[in-house]
Parts: structure tokens; sequence; C-alpha cells
């Protein structure tokens, strides 16, 4: 083990360090000389400094290209681990600047606090290849998120939803932790490649799967799956959706999915190496990848159809991004260094799309009322550069080229094919994911039917769209557009720091 | 020069967005202007390629880390294919000059559309002909749903969604062909060269074949082409019986056939029913739809019906074309897809544009009583003259183009060659009874004039109305026009593997 000066781990923290330091200066600001203002105001000052904060650590990230594993993968920087954390720190800026115009809290400091404080549990856990360190990194993330889930007081439904999400969440973190402890206890270690390496020699010494190993892969796939909203663990994801205030929902949605796939990829790729076992057709061995495959299967499944039937826009995401998840997981299925690229550039995309979407429904909601399917009726005459964008989003969530969303479907499919090479033992799973990507359609259609088809209800007004939060949504879309018409300008910077952090 | 038909449509589109609200002629006729320059470039192009090899049009790396590139390139079929598009482009806004709600929406959405059309036709790399397919799609669904009539939003959504599954099984088909081959092009020419196992291209290639021949409208998949064509406005019936059905045959040719050319040869080594390969089997589906789309096209009531199954009908005949695999019957198959893109789309403008949009009904029994030949005839003649053309008369295009069919069939499957001629026949009696019906007052019973009187024929009417029928007389009379690139086009490596096996 390396002695290590506290002065150099402090600089290898520095962005999260900046991130915590705004934090708590939006709420020294908040608190001390702005009690007395509109919220408005509030929120726009609030929000301007977490976003500063934000990019301050997103140009340290940039500048500093270190490459550093401290004390056995505790804390873990290289081109990738930055590359996630600049992703994630962008979609926070893009939360908080959603949020300026709502009026949903007078507790503005706290909220923004909130979410800068869950941006830093998620860079922690995507920086991190220990076991504690991850635990403890997703337990501050989802501390925070429970409670931004409750933050509209005013909302029963909101409650009930944080209310939810706390029981579902704690729950799963004892399934988490559990499964650690037994990973602890078969390898001595809490550090992912020794624990790797644990089980890679007993798995050559017995090739039957050690019963607690079973016990242990099966459990963290229950607390990952809960954090990443897959089938069967998904219950708190449609009332958070529907519950949550709009930018806590769409940080929910966005940001911690990217965190929790990167790491659930790591835990389970890096940690439970020789325990893959196949998915096959025909060829199955049992390990952690026929479990995911299961998994993978169940929620796209689930999530597709019984996305068909909702009548709450909110809901209706919510099971799409169970579907998300399902095709995601086949990322982490094929477990390849392609797959992995796969995976980063879908779940950006996906996140992409889904903080636009939400954008737009923050903006429909307070403008409306609500987000029910018919609040959205003729859209496109009340509000026409709104709807282009949720035009855009909901296709790219769907998969039509040219948008960012069908590259990340051909370009995942793809890598899970080119995972088997020689056979296309996997191609069941590509050809049901492919098949329910045909039955969204149907979905996403049906809310931009309302949009550009219904006529808008006689005594609907017009709609006032704020300037910031329209200018957030624009910017989105030419993102989404952007990458699907030249994906390789992200892909090219996803595979070279793969490349360079030699996983 | 070739790329910018798409640019330049994709470009109208973007600019009708960007036109004020009120605008509505200036709308329309920047959405002719682009159309006509679309068609311009794509004639300019046809004239100066006479040999009908592909030609690289553009070329430039994409997606480097994937081997995707951008890659345009024609050759004798794509042209004759980019002409269609221009002249149904074209005559599509002259029949749709009467749009006046949310005009530049619909002819933004129009344009998006033919623009995605000539990308497919022009791709060469598979991915971005895949992309070019599945743009297509989304215009299509919001020009029914938005201004279509009779059941719009079910026939729009089925239409869509049929679309989107066949479009599913392709990508499924092109993934693993992409991956097999080693996942370094997906470049037509690429993977067409590559040796795809036996057992491989024989799940493949009905896989892909049928995810393409669902849009050409292959019996028992056809059932969203009536309902759709009947519900789209005029110019997207047009649109969709004229281009869209092609791009399914095109894709059949272009990509099933080619790709996996032993999974379409090779006999299972058993036989069910009689069929001993995927050959024969298409083929069975393709006469059924032929005498299927005729019968039903016989019995119905509403006048747009009756086309709508005689495009299923048309198509089938395409699709058997396709799998004579011999020379004559293949360039009649591509001759067909022209040939019917002109008549279908004049046959759907007759019915949309100048009957329905005047009588608002299409009930074949109500149009009778009143008279419409003699209200008007030019809608009268205009039909009569289509109809003729449609049910195969010498001298128009579908004469030409049914007869090499048929003669490919002759050689190849002569058993099937009497239902096509059924088929024909019973063309000849839907024709006939739909004019009859819907034209001519029946003996006996009392005319009704409408009230009030029906507007007269207007000019684009008439400009749309001969350009389609002048082009279809045009390659009736001489057919070498287009064949002359068609032939050479068959005849290139790209074919190699098909001509391998029974090219005769």
């Amino acid at each position: 083990m390396i002695a290590i000066h506290n002065a150099q781990l402090l600089r290898l923290a520095l962005p999260e360090v900046i991130v915590v330091l705004a934090a708590l200066a939006v709420l020294a600001m908040d608190l001390l000389f702005l009690r007395e203002r509109s919220t408005r105001v509030r929120f726009t000052i609030a929000s301007a400094i977490a976003s500063l904060g934000c990019a301050g650590a997103i140009l340290d990230l940039l500048l500093a290209s270190r490459q550093a594993n401290v004390l056995d993968g505790m804390l873990v920087a290289n081109p990738l681990t930055h590359l996630v954390q600049i992703a994630l720190l962008g979609m926070a800026i893009v939360a908080v600047l959603i949020s300026v115009d709502s009026a949903f809290t007078e507790h503005v400091g706290e909220y923004v606090l909130l979410i800068l404080l869950a941006t830093v549990g998620m860079m922690f856990l995507v920086g991190s290849q220990d076991l504690l360190v991850i635990f403890i990194s997703l337990e501050l993330l989802s501390l925070s998120l429970y409670i931004l889930t409750a933050f509209d007081k005013r909302s029963a439904r909101s409650s009930e939803a944080a209310l939810k999400y706390f029981l579902f969440g704690g729950m799963s973190a004892a399934f988490l932790l559990f499964g650690f402890s037994l990973l602890y206890g078969l390898s001595n270690s809490t550090s992912l490649a020794r624990i790797a390496s644990a089980i890679g020699n007993q798995h050559i010494n017995d090739p039957a799967l050690n019963p607690l190993l079973v016990i242990a892969i099966v459990t963290t796939v229950i607390g990952f799956g809960f954090k990443v909203a897959a089938a069967p663990f998904h219950f708190w994801a449609p009332d958070v959706y529907e519950g949550a205030p709009a930018p806590s929902a769409a940080f929910i949605a966005s940001a911690s999915k990217v965190a929790s796939f990167f790491i659930f990829y790591q835990v389970m790729v890096v940690g439970f190496a020789g325990a893959e076992g196949n998915a096959a057709w025909s060829h199955v061995v049992s390990g952690w990848v026929p479990v995911l495959a299961i998994v993978a299967a169940f929620s796209m499944l689930l999530g597709n159809f019984v996305a068909i039937v909702q009548s709450s826009v909110r809901r209706l995401l919510a099971y799409s991004a169970i579907a998300h998840a399902g095709y995601m997981l086949l990322a982490i299925v094929a477990h390849t260094q392609q797959s992995l690229a796969a995976l980063l550039y879908y779940v950006v995309t996906y996140a992409l799309a889904t903080l636009g979407a939400f954008g737009v429904i923050a903006v429909v909601e307070t403008q409306t009322g609500g987000e029910w399917l018919s609040n959205f009726d003729g859209l496109s005459s009340r509000a026409p550069v709104l709807s282009a964008c949720m035009f855009i989003f909901l296709l790219s969530l769907a998969g039509i080229p040219p948008l960012a969303g069908f590259f990340g479907k051909f370009f995942l499919f793809a890598s899970v094919l080119t995972s088997t090479p020689g056979s296309l033992g996997l191609l069941w799973l590509l050809a049901l994911a492919i098949a329910l990507s045909a039955v969204s359609l149907y979905y996403y259609l049906q809310v931009l039917k309302r949009i550009y088809v219904a006529s808008p209800s006689p005594e609907a007004a017009g709609i006032q769209v704020p300037i910031i939060g329209q200018a957030v949504v624009v910017v989105l879309a030419g993102a989404v557009v952007l990458l699907g018409c030249a994906p390789h300008l992200l892909l090219r910077w996803i595979l070279e720091a793969i490349r360079a952090s030699g996983l | 020069m070739l790329a910018w038909t798409i640019y330049i449509s994709f470009l109208g589109a973007l600019v009708l967005l960007l036109l004020p609200k009120a605008s509505v002629a200036s709308a329309r006729i920047l959405a002719l202007l682009t159309a006509v320059a679309g068609f311009a470039i794509a004639l300019t192009a046809f004239a100066q390629h006479r040999t009908g090899e592909m030609l690289t049009v553009v070329r430039a790396p994409w997606i480097p880390s994937l081997g995707i590139e951008y890659h345009l390139a024609a050759d004798g079929i794509s042209l004759t294919l980019l002409l269609l598009t221009g002249i149904i482009a074209i005559s599509g806004i002259l029949f749709s000059w009467n749009i006046e709600h949310r005009a530049q929406e619909f002819f933004s959405f129009y344009l998006l559309l033919i623009g995605a059309v000539y990308g497919v036709f022009l791709s060469y790399d598979l991915f971005l002909l895949f992309v070019f397919y599945e743009i297509v799609i989304i215009p299509k669904y919001f020009l029914i749903a938005i201004w279509g009539s009779t059941r719009r939003e079910y026939g729009a959504m089925k239409l869509a969604l049929y679309s989107f599954i066949g479009s599913a099984m392709v990508l499924i088909g092109l993934i693993a062909a992409y991956v097999r081959a080693g996942a370094k092009s997906m470049a037509l020419g690429d993977l067409a060269q590559y040796p795809f196992p036996l057992h491989f291209q024989m799940w493949a290639f009905p896989l892909v074949f049928v995810g393409f021949a669902i849009l050409a409208g292959l019996w028992p998949f056809h059932t969203w082409a009536p309902t759709g064509h009947v519900a789209a406005p005029t110019a997207a019936s047009m649109l969709l019986a004229g281009v869209v059905m092609k791009l399914g045959a095109y894709g059949c040719l272009r990509v099933a056939m080619t790709l996996f050319p032993l999974g379409l040869l090779t006999p299972w080594g058993l036989h069910v029913l009689g069929l001993g390969s995927w050959r024969d089997v298409f083929a069975l589906l393709a006469v059924i739809g032929i005498v299927y789309g005729a019968m039903v096209a016989l019995v119905q009531k509403d006048f747009k019906f009756v086309i709508g199954y005689s495009s299923v009908s048309h198509m089938g005949f395409v699709l058997l074309g396709l799998m004579t695999l011999n020379q004559i019957g293949l360039s009649g198959a591509v001759l067909q897809m022209f040939s019917h893109g002109i008549l279908a789309g004049l046959l759907f403008a007759v019915v949309g544009r100048m009957v329905y949009d005047r009588t608002h009904t299409r009930d074949l029994a109500t149009l009778g009583p009143m008279n419409l030949n003699k209200a008007i005839p030019f809608a009268a003649v205009t039909f009569v003259v289509a109809g003729m053309a449609s049910m195969g008369l010498p001298g128009f295009s579908g004469f030409v183009a049914e007869l090499m069919v048929t003669i490919g069939v002759w050689r190849a499957f002569p058993v099937l060659t009497v239902c096509v001629g059924i088929g024909i026949v019973v063309g000849v009696a839907y024709i006939w009874r739909a004019m009859q019906k819907a034209f001519f007052a029946e003996a006996g019973v009392e005319s009704v004039t409408p009230k009030p009187p029906l507007p007269p024929i207007t000019f684009p009417e008439r400009l749309g109305a001969v350009l389609l029928i002048g082009t279809s007389v045009l390659i009736g009379l001489y057919p070498q026009l287009l064949l002359n690139v068609i032939v050479p086009a068959l005849n290139s490596p790209l074919f190699d593997g098909l001509r391998k096996g029974s090219w005769q």
C-alpha cells in the first residue's frame, strides 16, 4: 500500500470539493442574504452559483488529466471516470436550471444544496472501486434523492412517493450490504479487483459456483436493480416519477441513472470477473450473466407493455425508463469493452432526452395544471418550439433516426451480438429488444398525437414559456439531434477514454 | 449533385416551418419549387448517366470506429425510382393545392417524407439506408393523422406500427449480418460479397425480405395498405402508393436478395404443401396478393378502397417479378414499380382530390346518381384513361411492365401464370365496375344534381393529371428509356450471387 499525502488526496478530489463548496455557498447565500426576496430571485441566484460550481468542477476535470488509484481502488481517477463525472455535472446543471421557474418550495437553498450533494455522491460513486466507498456514496446519493422527492410539501403525492422510495430504497440497501458482506467474507477484501481474483481462484479449484457467491450475486443484482429501476425491482419508479417535483424527477431519471449504470457495470464486470456464466441460447452457464439477461428481458417486457396503458405522461416515462433499463442491462450482459462504450453512449443520450422531456413537462404542468395526456392536447399551436423539442425527445427515446436514441440502440445491439464471437448466441435477447422497441413507438406516438393532432380545448389559454426553461430544452434538443447525426463526436471520446483507462 | 435531391427537400421542409402562419400561398409555391428542383436534379442525373451502372455520388467517413460511411450511390434502378419520386412529389403538391389547414406543416412533413425517400433510393451504406427508411415513418403518420379522413388516427397508427415492425425485422437481420461479417463495414457491396453461411441465410433472408415486403403490401401483411390509403389525404395516398410501397420492394431487391441469395435459392430439402424453398413461398404469396387484391377490389363499396386493394394487387406483380429471378421478370418488376407508382398516384388523385373533395362522399352507390361524367367531365376522362392504363391496355406503361413480369413468370413458374391471368382479368372487371358506378348513372335511377354545384377542376389538377398520364404513355410507347438503365444495373456485380443461382 502506498502512503499518500493529504494534499495530494485533496488535489485528487478537487472536483468534488469544488461542488461541496458551491453547495455550502448556495446555502449560506440563501439563508444569510436572500431570505426576504421572492422565490424566483432566490432560485435564480442559487442556480447561478450551483451552475458555476459545477462548471468549475467540469473545467478542473477537463484540464487535469490525472490517472490515479488510491488505496487499492478507494478513489480512482482515470479518463473514463472523468468523462462520466463531466456528464453527471452537466446533468446537474440542467436540473438546477430547470428548477429556476418552479414555485413548489420556499426552501430554495436546501433544495439546490441537496441536488449538489447528490451530485457529489454520484461523483464519488463512479470514482471508486471499493465496496465500502461505493456503498457510502450510494447512501449519500440515495438519501439526497429521497428528500428531493419529498420536497413538494404541499403535495400529498410527493410525500407518498418519497416514503415508498425510502422504504424500497432502505430494503434494497440492506440487500446490497448483505451481498457486499458476503463478498468480503469470500475474499477478505473490499477492493473489487481483489474480490475478483479471490473468486477466480476458487472458480479454478471448483468449477461449480460457491453457494455464498450465488447469494452475493443475487443480492447485489437486487440492490443495483433497484437503483436502475429494472423490473421486478421497479415499484418505486412510477410513483417517484409522478409525485416528485419536476426538476427532482428529471434529476433522478437522468443523472442517477448514469451513475448507477456505470457502477453497476464496474461491480459486475470487475468485481465478479470469473463468475460470468453465459446467457447464450442453449448454452446457458450459471453465473451473473444469465441472471441479468432474465432481469433485462423482464424489464423490457414489463416496461413496454405497461407503458401502453398509462394516461399520465410522467408514469409513461417511468415505465419507458424501466424498458430502457432493460436495453441497457444488455450491455452489462455483453460485458465487453465495446459494450461499455455502447452503454455509456446510450445512457448519456437517454439521460439528455429524459431531462428534456421533463423540462417540457415542467412547463406544461405549471401552465396547465397537470401532466395528463389531455393536458398536452394541441400543444403544437400553443407552444410550437416546446412541442418541436418534445417531438425530438420522444422520438429519440423511441429510437427513430437520425436522433441520438437510434444510434445508441444500434451500437448497443451490435455490441451485444459481437460479444460472443463466432456465434450469435445472444440473438434471442436482441430480437426481443428490437421487437419491443417497435411496441414502444406506439405509446410515444400517443403523446405526440396529443401534441400535434388533437386540437386544444377551447378554454385553453396560451402558454407562457419561461425563457431559461425554453433555452435549456432547446439546447438539449440540439444535442440529441447533433449526437444522432454525428455520433462520432461523443463516441470517439468514450472509446479513447476506455482505451486510456485500460478497462 | 444527385445528393442535393435529399438536401433540397429537407431544406425546403425546414424553411416552410419558419414561414409566417398566414402565408399559405407562398408555402405552396415554395413546396412546389422544391419538388421541381428535386425532380430537375434527378432528371439531369438520369440524362447524364446512360449506362446504368453503380456510380458513387458522395462518400465520406461517418462513424469510422464502426466502419459506417456516408455513402450515396446510384445505379439504373435507383435512378428510375428517383425519377418516379420526383414526378410523384410534384403532382402530389399540385393535387394538394387546396390544403388550407396548417398548410406549412403539411408541406413540411411532405417534403421531409420526399427527402427521406430520395435518401433510401440513394443510400449505398446500409446503415444510412436504414436511417432514411425509418425517417419515412414519422411524417407518414402525421400526414395521415392530422389531415386524413375516415378513421384517420386508426389508419395512421396501423401504418406506423406495421412499418416499424417491418423495419425492426430488417434491423435484426442487418445487425446480425453486420456482426457476422466482422463488424467492419455496412456498405452494400461489402456485405453482398461476404459469404454468409447457409443456415444463417436461411433465417436471415425471410426475416429481412418480409420486413421490407410488409411495406410493399405482401399478402397477408398488406392490411395496413387499404386502411392507410383510405385514411390518408390525397397527396399522402399518392405518396404511399406511389413511392412508399416502392421502398419496400426496393429493399427486397436491393438488400434482402443481394445479401442473402442462398436463403432465397436453396431448397429446404423437404416439401411443405408443395413448396420447396423460400422462393416458392414468396412467389405463391405474391400471386395470392394479385388475385386476392383484385377480388376484394371487385366488391368494395368505397371508391377509395377499390384503388387501395388494386394497389395490393399491382404490387403483387412487383414481388412476383422479383421471385422469377430471370432478367425479363426482374426488369419487369422494376418497370412495374415505376408504372404502378405513376398510375396509383393518378387514380388516388382522381378519387381523393377530384371526386371526394368535391362531393364529400366516396360511396359508389351515392356517387352514381350524381352523373359525375357530366358534372366534372375532366375527372371522368382522367379516370377512364388511368383505368385503361391500370388494367394494362397497350400503349401505357402498365402493359409493358405486366407483360414482362408475366413472361418471366411463364419461364419460372408456368403453373402460376394461369393465376396471374385470372388476376389480370379480374383487374379489368373491378376498374370497369368502379368506373361505371362512380361516373355513369345507371339507367332507371333518378339522377341527383349535387347542390351547390360542384366546383370545376382547377388548373393545378389538370396539370398534375397531364403530367402523370404523359409519363405513363411515354414509358408505354418507349419503355427502352428506362430499360436501358435498368438492365445494366441488374447485370452489375452486385447481383452476382443471384445470377450464379438460376439466372436465365
